[in-house]
């Protein structure tokens, strides 16, 4: 007779936001199978947002990251299976290779393999001092590199190479932000909020070369040095940080033969086209109701938890489809941003609040749809934006112009 | 050390020691209590960290700032007039003893 541990369960691949949460959900929904959470980072699940905010920072501790101590797994009996890549799936025989060479057995599975760092193909990309922050290891080899820097080259004007540099900023370190295009933020914010960005950051003494290509990076006995950049300028720079985005980890499903396109592709219940399989998080590919373009793939702690929770109350057979509201934050140095919603091609912006002392809202709108909301340094606004944006009520750019008008009241409005 | 005992919706109570500093909502993570879920790890985001304070102990709280009173307006257990998000109470000594009630669900 098979031990416990032989039957086959509910095998999720990547132990992140998203990994985490449907483990921890199967078990709060009573789940009584096996329940296999297999990452290839070899520490506990932690939390990615305090990475490049608090961690960084030295604020907070890894205790303080863990999304939980060590023995809520034991507890739950969520077995945790660390610091081991999943290297094939092999759907006839419904299971999974490990990079160790053991197999497991699955009934149902779920990819939450998440993205990794987009790296430009430049030449000295390979330099000593060239850094990442999108995981734990990136992030203490970075924290390590801070402290020795002198001079700071941020590739990518995003969530983590602002947040990077406010942070670098905030210990006395010059700071130097490469972008491509012409404002930060700009895949994800208007050019309102991008300004008022560019303006504290600027306020902060970091220095900005927008619509700036980079040549390649430049060093001496391997350690990157200085920065060229294809206008000509050099910019010296012993540490550089490569914040351009990220690609999602769909070959693993692509592999398998199942549909990929800027990830896997899932239908509205997260379901590929193996019914035994979902993909969740960073690396999946859904419908939205909530963009005007879909499919989409979001990066967000928010889109990862959330999308847990579906696949759970799918597994304990209770299907629906995905249709929470995305939201965003990011912190950088006294600026707070929120976005609820997707704003991605909006037309039209409407200013709300105080734009001047940085204590607003911006509301995203495609012709008279409300897309989205940017709170800037604005919490409530915020908190009210999810509830009018998720329950699908409008807001006219007239009535967001107008101050006078009770955005709290027309959030709580029940109906 | 300071100590907060937390309650969940069943009735089961654990006491646990939160240094000054330290948040109920952390100390609850650290400690794995089933009924706090910070989603967003403490950043006044997201609403699931919510509990209910005992109504004698409320004075001894730290003022609710509005992101705070905006946020449980959206909790998913429906916010009482005790109710707290609890990263955002953070410990210092007039709070030892603390209780916090764990609502229903936090999602």
């Amino acid at each position: 007779m098979p031990s416990a541990h032989a039957v086959p369960g509910v095998v999720i691949v990547g132990a992140g936001h998203g990994g985490f949460q449907l483990a921890a959900s199967l078990r709060q929904h009573g789940f009584d199978g096996r329940v296999v959470l297999v990452g290839d980072e070899p520490s506990l699940p932690y939390q990615r947002p305090p990475l490049s905010k608090d961690y960084l920072d030295g604020k907070i501790g890894l205790d303080l990251l863990l999304m939980r101590p060590e023995t809520f797994f034991a507890e739950h009996r969520i077995e945790l299976v660390g610091g081991v890549a999943v290297t094939a799936i092999d759907r006839a025989a419904k299971s999974v290779r490990l990079a160790d060479g053991k197999r497991l057995e699955y009934s149902r599975l779920v990819l939450a393999t998440g993205a990794r760092n987009r790296v430009p193909q430049l030449p000295g990309i390979e330099l000593d001092g060239v850094c990442y922050l999108r995981n734990l290891a990136e992030t203490e080899a970075l924290k390590e590199r801070l402290a020795a820097c002198r001079h700071a080259v941020v590739i990518g004007a995003g969530f983590i190479g602002l947040e990077f540099a406010a942070i670098a900023r905030g210990k006395g370190k010059p700071v130097h932000i490469v972008e491509l295009v012409d404002r930060v933020m700009a895949r994800v914010v208007s050019p309102d909020t991008s300004a008022h960005f560019a303006g504290a950051h600027r306020a902060a003494g970091v220095e900005f070369s927008f619509g700036a290509r980079i040549e390649r990076l430049g060093g001496e006995g391997g350690k990157v040095d200085h920065v060229v950049l294809q206008d000509g300028r050099t910019l010296p720079a012993n540490l550089v940080v490569v914040s351009i985005g990220v690609v999602p980890n769909e070959e693993l499903a692509a592999a398998a033969g199942l549909a990929v396109e800027n990830g896997i592709s899932v239908n509205a219940e997260l379901l590929t086209a193996d019914p035994n399989i979902s993909a969740i998080g960073d690396c999946a590919s859904f419908p939205s109701r909530h963009s005007l373009k879909s499919p989409v793939r979001l990066e967000a702690v928010q889109n990862a938890a959330d999308h847990a929770r579906c696949v759970a109350d799918r597994l304990m057979g209770k299907p629906a489809p995905y249709a929470a509201l995305p939201w965003f934050w990011s912190e950088q140095g006294a600026q707070r941003l929120q976005i609820a919603g997707l704003t991605t091609g909006f037309q039209q912006v409407v200013l709300r609040g105080n734009y001047e002392g940085g204590e607003y809202s911006a509301f995203c709108y495609a012709g008279d749809r409300l897309l989205g909301i940017e709170s800037v340094n604005k919490p409530a606004d915020h908190a009210f934006a999810r509830r009018l944006l998720a329950t699908g009520r409008g807001v006219t750019p007239q009535q967001a112009a107008d101050e006078s008008f009770d955005l709290r009241a027309a959030a709580m409005a029940r109906n | 050390m300071p100590s907060v005992t937390y309650v969940s919706h069943d009735g089961k109570s654990t006491t646990l020691d939160v240094p000054l500093g330290t948040s109920v909502m952390q100390a609850a993570v650290l400690h794995g209590i089933d009924g706090i879920v910070a989603e967003c790890g403490g950043s006044c985001m997201c609403a699931t960290c919510h509990v209910f304070v005992r109504e004698d102990q409320l004075a001894k709280l730290p003022e609710m700032e509005l992101g705070e009173d905006a946020m449980l307006d959206g909790a998913a257990s429906p916010r009482r007039p005790n109710s707290r998000l609890s990263c955002q109470l953070v410990m210092v000594p007039q709070m030892d003893g603390l209780v916090v009630d764990m609502p229903e669900t936090q999602t």
